[in-house]
């Protein structure tokens, strides 16, 4: 991801918003304003998971534990503390969600490559076995429902706009980082970590850092999904929600910083638009998947800011300074 | 007067894969502001030596005293602090990134400044300003907005020294700075190498195959022949060296 598209990244963060802001104004039926909270929701738990994998090269496959720890920490203060503890409840699995990444990191983080990755599903199933069998906490199978947020946001249209805000203000700031030198250095872990370590800095400390962000904000973007759908389901833990965010952010671009909350809005809305016509619609998603792969294999983002690279004005730009050489 | 202390000495350093000895009883004395090359056939353990200086590989037994401390059991970031510097007989650099960037995320290192996550990298100034110096002196700096993968490979080679000076080195190790060069870009390196060594205080150890750099460029060469120091001097006694001449330059000098 290189630096240059930093103004460009300024102008689709304020178009995203702007866009997103006039959905609960022009919306003709509040489910599209559901479908647009959870293109946020999902988009926020993508970009996060994407500072683990495209930024710092460390693809994990257990997301969904932080997602999930979230949701359960809102929706289970609602059960059993009441409404008010909606937020508290939301900010309590959000620590919760960075204190278990320190702890799972500094076991996990050792090992790299497909062995992080099987670790890091292990323990996200592990932890969906756990929230399945304890029933009598958890309502197992059967979830939680009735999950209102308190006061004003028990508002559909202002809770959509305070996901808005959250979701926006996540975004901005973990696009400040990537251009940041803190983002840098995980590319450049990425890139090459036996060189960083001859920068003087540690790979694994670096690496820590991100998961810990990284855990923090789907955790954030679990808690706030469960205000939306009102209810939460131990599917939230499971592997394929851990699949799904992977799903989106390389349909989307990995190399983008923008590319998995494309990735995210394709998805949600194929499989609500085309889940209303067909039950076949991970067909659907399958085939997009195999097509993109194949066909544009820097994802949407990544193709669109290739195209933008080809223009003819740049191309110019470039030619006159191999010439200066 | 008080004798000068040795910036670097090594003693009795040995290190074997299985059965293979890469480096066999090895000692020598490094002086500060020293240029000095190591030479050998491919394979004589001349990398090796240097993974075991940088950390990257422990030696099975000597010592590694560097300013008077043993950098033997220290990781690859608690050498590099204490000021050992290293680039790469293939360059080892950030390819995505561009030029000014493998620069300036060095100079952010040596800041310590790798962790600030809210401010845009270009509002470094100080970093952004060293890491320009840099590439000026690699005269490199006219490529500073390029991806590092569009450079040429002998300005790769280059921008790794440059990454490695970035972090204010005292001894600063070249794996073979001149390698897959064409003679005349040889030239300009070899020149370019002085003149850091010059410029930048160093202490400067390299790895060379190239006989005319080896000849025009250290005070000092050491040959290494299968893990064994075989001979150590100035570059005219080494020359004249018989065991040398049999062993490595053969042909090429004589
Ligand atoms: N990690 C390793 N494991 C096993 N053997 C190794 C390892 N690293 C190097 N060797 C072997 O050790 C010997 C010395 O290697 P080294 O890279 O130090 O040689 P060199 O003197 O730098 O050669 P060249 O001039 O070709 O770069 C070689 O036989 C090499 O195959
Ligand atoms: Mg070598």
């Amino acid at each position: 991801m290189p630096s240059k598209p930093k103004t460009a990244n300024t102008w689709y963060l304020l178009i995203f918003l702007v866009l997103f802001s006039l959905v609960p104004v022009l919306k003709t039926t509040n489910y599209q304003m559901l479908l647009a909270a959870h293109v946020l929701v999902w988009g926020l738990f993508a970009v996060s998971f994407n500072m683990l994998f495209g930024v710092t090269g460390m693809l994990s496959f257990g997301q969904a534990l932080y997602y999930g720890m979230g949701a359960y920490g809102a929706g289970l203060c609602v059960k059993y503390l009441g409404q008010a503890w909606f937020f508290p409840g939301m900010a309590l699995g959000i620590v919760l969600a960075a204190v278990t990444a320190w702890l799972l990191g500094h076991l996990i983080i050792r090992v790299s490559g497909v062995f992080f990755t099987m670790l890091t599903l292990a323990f996200g199933q592990l932890g969906w076995q756990v929230m399945f069998k304890w029933y009598s906490f958890t309502g197992g199978d059967d979830g939680v429902q009735n999950i209102i947020p308190p006061g004003l946001f028990s508002n559909k249209v202002i809770y959509y706009y305070l996901v808005l805000a959250l979701v926006g203000a996540s975004i901005w700031f973990l696009g400040r980082l990537s251009a940041s030198p803190m983002g840098l250095i995980l590319r450049c872990v990425r890139q090459n970590p036996e060189r960083v370590r001859f920068l003087g800095r540690r790979v694994r400390r670096n690496q820590q850092r991100i998961y810990i962000i990284s855990s923090l904000f789907t955790a954030l973007a679990g808690g706030l999904m469960s205000g939306v759908d009102y209810s939460i389901h131990t599917d939230m833990f499971y592997w394929t929600t851990s699949g799904h965010v992977i799903l989106m952010s390389i349909l989307g671009g990995i190399g983008q910083f923008f590319g998995p909350l494309v990735g995210a809005a394709v998805i949600v809305t194929i499989e609500d638009v085309v889940g209303a016509f067909t039950e076949y619609w991970s067909l659907i998603i399958g085939t997009v998947m195999l097509v993109m792969v194949l066909g544009l294999p820097r994802g949407l983002m990544g193709e669109i800011s290739q195209l933008w690279t080809r223009l003819p004005g740049r191309q110019q730009a470039l030619t006159t300074r191999e010439e200066g050489n | 007067m008080e004798p000068i202390a040795p910036i670097l000495e090594l003693k009795g350093l040995s290190k074997a894969f299985g059965g293979l000895k890469v480096t066999d009883d090895v000692s020598f004395k490094v002086m500060p502001r020293e240029i000095s090359v190591v030479i050998g056939p491919n394979g004589a353990g001349k990398t090796t030596l240097f993974n075991q200086i940088t950390g990257h590989l422990r030696p099975d037994s000597g010592r590694i005293l560097f300013k008077g401390q043993d950098l033997v059991g220290r990781t690859t970031q608690q050498i590099v602090a204490l000021g050992v510097g290293r680039a790469f007989q293939v360059a080892s650099l950030f390819l995505g990134e561009t030029v000014l960037d493998n620069i300036r995320v060095a100079c952010l290192s040596k800041l310590d400044q790798t962790r600030k996550p809210l401010r845009p990298v270009s509002d470094f100034k100080r970093a952004t300003k060293r890491a320009m110096e840099i590439l000026d002196s690699l005269g490199l700096a006219r490529y500073a907005a390029r991806q590092a993968h569009e450079l040429a490979h002998g300005d790769q080679k280059l921008l790794d020294i440059g990454i490695a000076l970035a972090l204010e080195p005292v001894l600063l190790l070249l794996d073979e700075p001149t390698s897959g060069m064409s003679p005349e870009e040889r030239h300009l390196t070899r020149e370019l190498v002085r003149k850091l060594w010059k410029d930048f205080n160093l202490t400067l150890i390299f790895i060379e195959h190239d006989m005319d750099t080896v000849f025009g460029l250290a005070q000092s060469v050491r040959v290494l022949q299968s893990g064994r120091l075989l001979a150590e001097g100035p570059p005219e006694e080494i020359r004249k060296n018989q065991d040398v001449i049999t062993a490595y330059l053969g042909e090429e000098v004589a």
